[in-house]
């Protein structure tokens, strides 16, 4: 089933073309890792699927224009995290978590307020925010806060995840945990998760698929196997990927070597 | 999926209850409130350049209120006709410039917004000294001219900032719009120079005017300044959860679904339209819209459906304090109220930044 239709986006701020003419699809199951070196238009997709920028070309939901839907219908389905979050004001925790439930109570007076509860309290357990649920957002570190918007995406129960570097400011305990979460809320039927990913080791180890970017232009696409070759990504990052990613793993495999040596 | 949980130490997770916390305003809140607002109202009809006796006061505005006979005193034209309509105007003022500059600050997620950052305050004063420097009146409505001139002004401006802000940037991001808000103030501060310099006559009323005063308020100035703030209170509390996204980020508001420009589009309008209402009565108040959100959010917390139900309050109480003040302070001297609320705003605008800065690093 296609969940998410991608055809011919393309984005301008003026005469500088961000995005070329770039078109994927995604599937119930498919975990879509977009990937590419800085400045490719990563960011710039999650932006125009989230109706943040002007776009040509059409982007479909269950084979009808995106556009077509109304906000808390379209919020419903696809989830969206930000790369970045700043909050201004000193909001709890708990608050900004519930806020994630706004699309299925749009009006006053509609909604579930069980349900709402049922689903604040179990992503926040999810994401092991539940003490902080009545603390400020202001005293968060950077990597409590990205799980705490990360609750507000579980809250708000989509179809389809949209990360933009889902565990940007997390520590590798999070990030392994962040990845595995996703992993297991990916095996529910009928969902998928589309994430920008700069730690490629982390974009092979959990992409189903792949879209390799590059000066806004698709360099490949697939399946994980069929993009994350040496040639596509030699290309796209103007460099010899593989020995780079051998050479930092490489530290780590011989220091562990030398310790089993010395046991 | 509990095994899953991130919790690094998976100790003490809170009851649910502590989560299921009210997040409006309770009812106990809203008599604490209403109550400390009426003590005031109350002080500053008694206080003034005749400081009248409590009994007395009550006495008079309760004949009133069930419409028994008044004593012959001269304390009855002092409540009813000078005090009682002054201090309503200047309670509903102040709850009106609050809300909206609450409002502005959700929705910008700016704590130095205020509906003078829009642009529209300025834009109102413009209507209104054009109004008073040609002699622009509507016959048979005694401050028609101002009134009518202020709003359309206000409506006027913000078609301006908004359609300027559109060609600009499609998204109408906040930031085009508080950018082309100042420049806009100053562009109106301008033309008022200029209107000042050429009216020389009504300099005086013209400088009275745009520093703010509620001096000769009348009840039907506090009708109009209650339906306004009433309707567009309404529309403006009603978008409480919606603020709280903005005030998050207008990124997150989007991605939880917020129709983001329809819902911007109406509450700068609700904004602006109460802004045009007070200015035309009140004149140019500054630092009210922009202050007292920082003080009421210290006592009930940044969530606008709480925030905005406490500045009702919160603003009627400070401004029916500032404006005591500018009575009493030179007495028998009456200072613009603008006066007041600009020099107890900026030094409490520093403090409170400070303090915030401090908390935060």
């Amino acid at each position: 089933m296609t969940l998410l239709d991608v055809t011919n986006l393309t984005v301008r701020y003026g005469a500088l073309t961000i995005l070329d003419d770039v078109s994927f699809s995604l599937n119930g199951g498919q975990w879509l890792m977009i990937v590419g070196p800085n400045g490719a238009g990563k960011s710039t997709i999650v932006n125009a699927v989230s109706q943040g920028v002007p776009y040509s070309g059409e982007i479909r939901y269950l084979d009808r224009d995106v556009k077509c839907y109304r906000s808390h219908e379209l919020a419903r389905n696809i989830g969206i995290l930000s790369q970045s979050h700043f909050v201004g004001y000193a909001f709890t925790v708990g608050s900004v978590v519930r806020l994630g439930r706004y699309a299925y109570a749009p009006g006053v007076f509609s909604g579930n307020r069980a349900e709402d509860e049922r689903m604040v309290e179990q992503a926040l357990e999810l994401t092991g925010m539940t003490r902080f649920v009545d603390q400020s957002v202001l005293t968060l570190s950077g990597g409590e806060l990205q799980r705490t918007f990360l609750a507000q995406l579980f809250a708000q129960d989509p179809r389809v995840l949209i990360l933009d570097e889902p565990t940007n400011h997390l520590d590798l305990v999070y990030q392994k945990q962040t990845f595995e979460l996703i992993q297991s809320w990916l095996k529910t039927p009928g969902r998928a998760v589309v994430s920008v990913v700069h730690d490629l080791s982390l974009a092979r180890a959990f992409g189903t698929h792949a879209l390799l970017l590059d000066k806004g232009k698709t360099v490949s696409k697939g399946t994980a196997d069929e993009v994350f070759t040496p040639e596509h990504l030699d290309k796209a990052y103007e460099m010899d990927v593989s020995d780079w990613m051998l050479k930092m793993l490489g530290q780590w495999t011989a220091r562990r070597d030398e310790t089993a040596e010395s046991r | 999926m509990r095994r899953n949980r991130m919790d690094k130490q998976g100790d003490a997770i809170a009851s649910p209850s502590a989560i299921r916390r009210t997040e409006g305003f309770s009812a106990r809140e809203i008599v604490l409130f209403s109550l400390a607002t009426a003590a005031v109202v109350f002080l500053c009809v008694c206080v003034g350049s005749v400081n009248l006796p409590p009994g007395e006061t009550l006495r008079v505005v309760w004949n009133a209120v069930w419409g028994l006979e008044q004593p012959e005193a001269m304390s009855v034209p002092i409540v009813l006709s000078v005090r009682l309509p002054r201090v309503i105007c200047v309670a509903l003022s102040g709850a009106a410039l609050s809300v909206c500059g609450g409002a502005m600050q959700g929705l910008l997620k700016n704590p130095l917004a205020d509906g003078s950052t829009l642009g529209v305050s300025s834009g109102a004063s413009l209507g209104a000294v054009i109004a008073i420097a040609f002699g622009v009146t509507l016959p048979g409505v005694p401050f028609a001219g101002t009134v009518v001139m202020a709003m359309a002004f206000a409506f006027l401006s913000l078609l301006i900032i908004l359609s300027l802000a559109y060609k600009i940037d499609y998204s109408l991001s906040t930031n085009t719009i508080i950018l082309i808000g100042v420049i806009y103030s100053m562009f109106v501060s301008s033309i008022l120079s200029l209107i000042i310099t050429f009216a020389s006559d009504h300099v005086k009323s013209i400088t009275f005017w745009t520093m703010g005063s509620l001096l000769g308020a009348s009840y039907q100035n506090a009708l109009l300044l209650l339906a306004a703030l009433v309707i567009c209170g309404a529309i403006i509390l009603r978008y409480a959860r919606e603020l709280n996204a903005f005030a998050i980020s207008e990124d997150n508001a989007r991605h939880i679904g917020v129709p983001v420009r329809r819902v911007k589009l109406v509450l700068l309008i609700a904004v602006s339209a109460l802004i045009g209402v007070c200015v035309s009565i009140g004149g140019t108040i500054g630092f009210v819209g922009l202050v007292t959100p920082h003080m009421v959010r210290m006592i009930v917390g940044p969530n606008h459906q709480r925030l905005l139900p406490a500045l009702m309050f919160g603003g009627a109480i400070f401004l029916m304090l500032a404006d005591l003040v500018a009575r009493i302070l030179l007495n028998p001297l009456e200072l613009p109220i603008g006066v007041v609320t600009s020099f107890i705003g900026a030094i409490l605008f520093v403090v409170i930044f400070y303090r915030s800065r401090r908390a935060r690093t």
